[in-house]
């Protein structure tokens, strides 16, 4: 059985690696603070006793005050996985760091998030959109989203 | 009046015959033929004209029943019905084919070279009609009678790779450029084995004639040459891109190869072409190799279409069963192994000709003994040949063959090893 | 002499990429320099439909995603509802979904070596022999619910309905069969040398760069990783049954084909388990249609024939999720395809794909 991190440990491991990133913990998963999240991921992926080496999904989520990019991570060696959250605030330009050079398996998950909920991150190589054509308006997946009024004007297609 | 050739052909003297009377004809005809006296020629043209009519229309026709035979046989291999609701058992299913594709749009690309794409789809069917004037269906059944015939058989055929090249670059289609370029590496590096391997027979028959072949046939050449019958066989499914060497028009890689951009009546005369070249080239194989149509009990033609029908079904068979194999293994396996086999074939069959035969009026003649001595040399130094390269060819791919390995139990430990 | 790489738009129309997929390949000769995927040609925006149905139907969404798995698609979203909404779920149906999941992965897989070895070019015909071994799966199917493709067969808190009568004959008898026909298959392809010179060696990937890509599932396990979720993270009843891993050595083509093939048997045996074991009772805890879970967010995975499909949900007590992601396999094992892909030849490129096997209703969604 993948046992579910104890979060309050994980959360000690945390402060410990990373100095002031751990923001809120709550009941099975770890809020982290924005700026400090590359590190805590990376420190996650290092750390001996945890070595969470397989970045299982990344998703992001819309609550209207804020989005929140959560990251599911899993342990191959010792079966063990965390949840990390984390939340953005700026509604206008929501920006994250890019984990791809820590997970490449990150890239189109990423780009996917662009694409469909309007979060851009940092330092990522290719970030276009991946299933909606260039010239697409808005991102659908966010709350406020409204599909334009037919008949559709979009360039490149609609 | 007639062609020395022209005497031996059954058909054009029936046909000659009736039309001009014994006079021109011979003594064994009518005494007032149908037409008048004075106007014979007339008649020696009709007879001509008729035999090629009818040789073109029964070589179409056997395309549309390889079409057919092809469909059905490959439904039954993969556990499928195949075409069955035109005509009875779907016979009609070719006829309905072909007619569909005669009514479609015929659609010439944007940037396409269209002479050039015109011109293309005829090029690649002439060399197949063109070479039926010279294989004899029967005792007195041919055309013609060429004395250079498996060097005019060679020469025609060669003419298809410049039918794809044209079909491939004129489309401005990128797959099919990938298809012509293919095409043209695959079928050059394959002319040479096969018409290499013809040489053995040269050698044994001492004619280039298809009827001097067929008659020196006292024992199948499939028998006395095995090696060059291999090599033929391969050499022929390459130039004809069946499997596994139909990387030229690769379904699952470059659509159609060559004529992915050709509809209607110029993708029929393309697919006409295609089937059509295996009926010839099974009409060879049964020339050179099985002893053309001679048999017992049945009439020539029957026995020869059996044999061409015997190749066709080894054709559609192999397609039914084998992948395909990649560009570079075909052209290596054509350059590493078949063109030295087909060295090793001539120089052996030469070698035991010349050991075996004895001399009569300055060329060596075997009988049937000495024939069979030739094969069975023959086949042995196949099996050497096949032996020695599969020690020294042998690659990574024939290792083991399966290799998963079942864990039974998660173990992080465990699977550090295995990692 | 002058040469000039050329670009090839591979797909969206074309036979071999399983899909409405589109890579956009430069060449040189016929060695790949460069590989762009582009994807989006079958998006229809599943995520967003999901926020404005039920939770119950929701699970109509799922059969669209992997649509030669939809089992699997049902039995994730239903775990991940049921982890959300902490329902228990009867022992006869769990084991009646662990039956239909095994069997879509036998139907799975046989589409996917089927595919493969058409993009080899072996003409259809073991494509066929697979599909009729898939139709006698596609019409226990229906037996269960009605349906061959889009099942909508599990529900949250069990199943649709308890299988009737018929199936149980069909399945015993679909499991005797099977090894058989197991043999044959394996007979007919494993030794044939062609299929090896054109699999063994051919996109090769790396245990540790397959994990950091977050490559999952027959990929995974095809470069000697033994995960397997049914064996690390057991859902259902997996574990009180006995099964193997089977697992790669190369991570090469062939390994994902054989691996398939092993996974197979695998399945054959669990089914066989199951049917032992299974014993009579209800098949759904709750007859409910409209759940109103608390306030919180839920993750549940299963071991989907191509990976680990995952559901992440989140509720605000509501009658639809407030939020539906969807973790395909198929679209994150597509992340090192360029690494495969680059400095192979054109024929490679279609098998590596063939043998990755994704299905573009689940990449796109």
């Amino acid at each position: 059985m993948t046992e579910v991190l104890d979060h309050t440990k994980l959360a000690n491991i945390v402060r410990n690696g990373i100095k002031g990133s751990v923001c809120r913990e709550s009941t099975g998963d770890l809020s982290v603070e924005l700026e400090k999240l590359r590190d805590v991921l990376g420190f996650l992926q290092k750390e001996e006793s945890l070595d969470f080496k397989l970045l299982n999904s990344i998703t992001a989520v819309d609550y209207i005050e804020f989005f929140q990019l959560v990251y599911h991570l899993t342990s191959l060696t010792h079966n063990h996985c965390a949840v990390i959250k984390v939340d953005i605030f700026d509604r206008s330009n929501p920006t994250a760091p890019s984990v791809i050079d820590i997970w490449r398996g990150a890239d189109y998950q990423e780009r996917e998030i662009y694409d469909l909920m309007g979060i851009q991150f940092k330092d990522h190589p290719n970030l276009k959109r991946l299933l909606l054509w260039e010239g697409f308006d808005g991102h659908p997946l966010r709350k406020d989203y409204l599909e334009p009024p037919l008949p559709y004007n979009w360039p490149q297609g609609g | 009046m007639s062609g020395s050739f022209l005497e031996s052909n059954v058909i054009f003297q029936e046909i000659y015959c009736v039309l001009a009377g014994s006079k021109y004809a011979g003594e064994s005809c009518s005494a007032q033929g149908l037409l008048p006296v004075g106007y014979d020629w007339i008649g020696f043209f009709i007879a001509g004209f008729a035999i090629m009519f009818i040789l073109a229309n029964a070589f179409m026709l056997g395309a549309a029943v390889f079409v057919y035979s092809e469909r059905r046989l490959l439904g039954k291999f993969q556990l499928r019905t195949g075409p069955n609701r035109v005509g009875p058992f779907g016979l009609l299913q070719p006829i309905a084919d072909i007619l569909k594709l005669l009514m479609k749009e015929d659609i010439v690309p944007n940037g396409a070279d269209k002479p050039v794409h015109t011109l293309a789809p005829i090029v690649m069917l002439a060399p197949a009609i063109l070479v039926t004037a010279v294989i004899p269906f029967g005792s007195g059944y041919f055309l013609t009678d060429l004395n250079v015939g498996l060097l005019y058989i060679v020469a025609v055929s060669g003419m298809i790779t410049i039918a794809i090249f044209m079909a491939g670059w004129s489309c401005n289609n990128r797959y099919a450029l990938f298809g012509s370029m293919r095409g043209v590496a695959q079928l050059i590096s394959y002319e040479l084995p096969m018409v290499f391997s013809m040489v053995g027979i040269l050698i044994l028959t001492g004619s280039l004639s298809l009827i001097d072949v067929v008659n020196a046939q006292d024992i199948p050449f499939i028998l006395v040459q095995p090696m060059a019958f291999v090599i033929f066989l391969i050499g022929t499914s390459a130039e004809l891109n069946r499997t596994p060497f139909d990387i030229v028009e690769a379904e699952s890689e470059i659509i159609a190869g060559y004529h992915t951009e050709y509809s209607g009546i110029k993708f029929a005369l393309f697919q006409a072409a295609e089937m059509g070249s295996i009926l010839v080239s099974g009409a060879v194989v049964a020339t050179l190799f099985l002893k053309g149509w001679e048999g017992p009990f049945l009439p020539g033609p029957i026995w020869f279409l059996i044999k061409v029908y015997g190749f066709v079904f080894l054709m559609i068979w192999v397609r039914a069963t084998l992948p395909r194999l990649r560009v570079d293994q075909v052209m290596g396996f054509a350059w590493k192994f078949l063109l030295p086999l087909s060295l090793v074939n001539i120089f052996v069959t030469g070698a035991s000709v010349f050991i075996l035969g004895d001399m009569e009026n300055g060329v060596r003649v075997l009988d049937s003994v000495d024939l069979l001595l030739v094969g069975a040399i023959n086949l042995l130094s196949l099996i050497a040949c096949l032996v020695l390269a599969g020690f020294f060819m042998k690659t990574k791919a024939s290792g083991g063959r399966s290799r998963e390995i079942l864990v039974s139990e998660f173990d992080p430990a465990g699977r550090e090893v295995l990692t | 002499m002058k040469t000039e790489a050329i670009t090839v738009n591979i797909g969206p129309q074309h036979p071999s990429t399983h899909g409405v997929f589109r890579l956009r390949v430069t060449f040189d000769g016929e060695v790949i320099q460069d590989v762009e995927a582009v994807f989006g040609y079958l998006h229809r925006g599943s995520e967003k439909l999901a926020e404005e149905r039920t939770y119950t139907q929701v699970i109509t969404l799922t059969d669209r995603l992997d649509y030669v798995a939809s089992m699997t698609n049902n039995q994730a979203y239903v775990l991940a509802c049921e982890n959300l909404m902490d329902i228990e779920v009867p022992e006869r149906g769990q084991y009646l979904r662990m039956i239909a999941a095994e069997l879509q992965r036998i139907a799975s897989h046989f589409v996917a070596t089927g595919f493969l070895l058409q993009d080899l070019g072996a003409m259809a015909t073991p494509l066929m022999y697979g599909f009729r071994e898939r139709e006698r799966i596609l019409d226990m199917f229906e037996m269960l619910c009605g349906a061959r493709i889009t099942n909508t067969y599990m529900r949250i808190g069990g199943v649709f309905q308890d299988a009737p009568e018929e199936f149980w004959g069909s399945l015993r008898s679909f499991l005797d069969g099977m090894p058989g026909f197991l043999d044959e298959f394996d007979s007919l392809l494993r030794g044939n040398e062609i299929l090896l010179a054109r699999t063994k060696d051919i996109g090769v990937l790396e245990a540790s760069e397959a994990i950091n890509c977050s490559v999952t599932g027959p990929v995974l396990r095809s470069t000697g990783v033994a995960w397997d979720l049914r064996k690390v993270d057991p859902y259902e009843l997996y574990p009180r049954i006995k099964f193997d891993i089977p697992i790669g050595t190369n991570g090469d083509n062939y390994d994902r084909f054989v691996i398939r093939l092993a996974e197979i048997r695998q399945s054959i045996s669990i089914i066989d388990q199951c049917y032992e074991q299974i014993e009579a009772g209800p098949v759904r805890s709750t007859n409910e249609l409209l759940f109103y879970p608390k306030t919180g967010d839920a993750y549940g995975k299963v071991e989907a024939p191509k990976g680990e499909l995952g559901f992440y949900l989140v509720s605000d007590g509501g009658i639809a999720p407030y939020r539906c992601k969807i973790r395909s396999p198929s679209l994150i094992n597509l992340t090192m395809i360029k690494d495969l892909l680059i400095g192979s030849k054109l024929s490679d490129m279609i098998v590596t794909l063939g043998s990755i096997d994704i299905n573009m209703g689940e990449v796109d969604r």
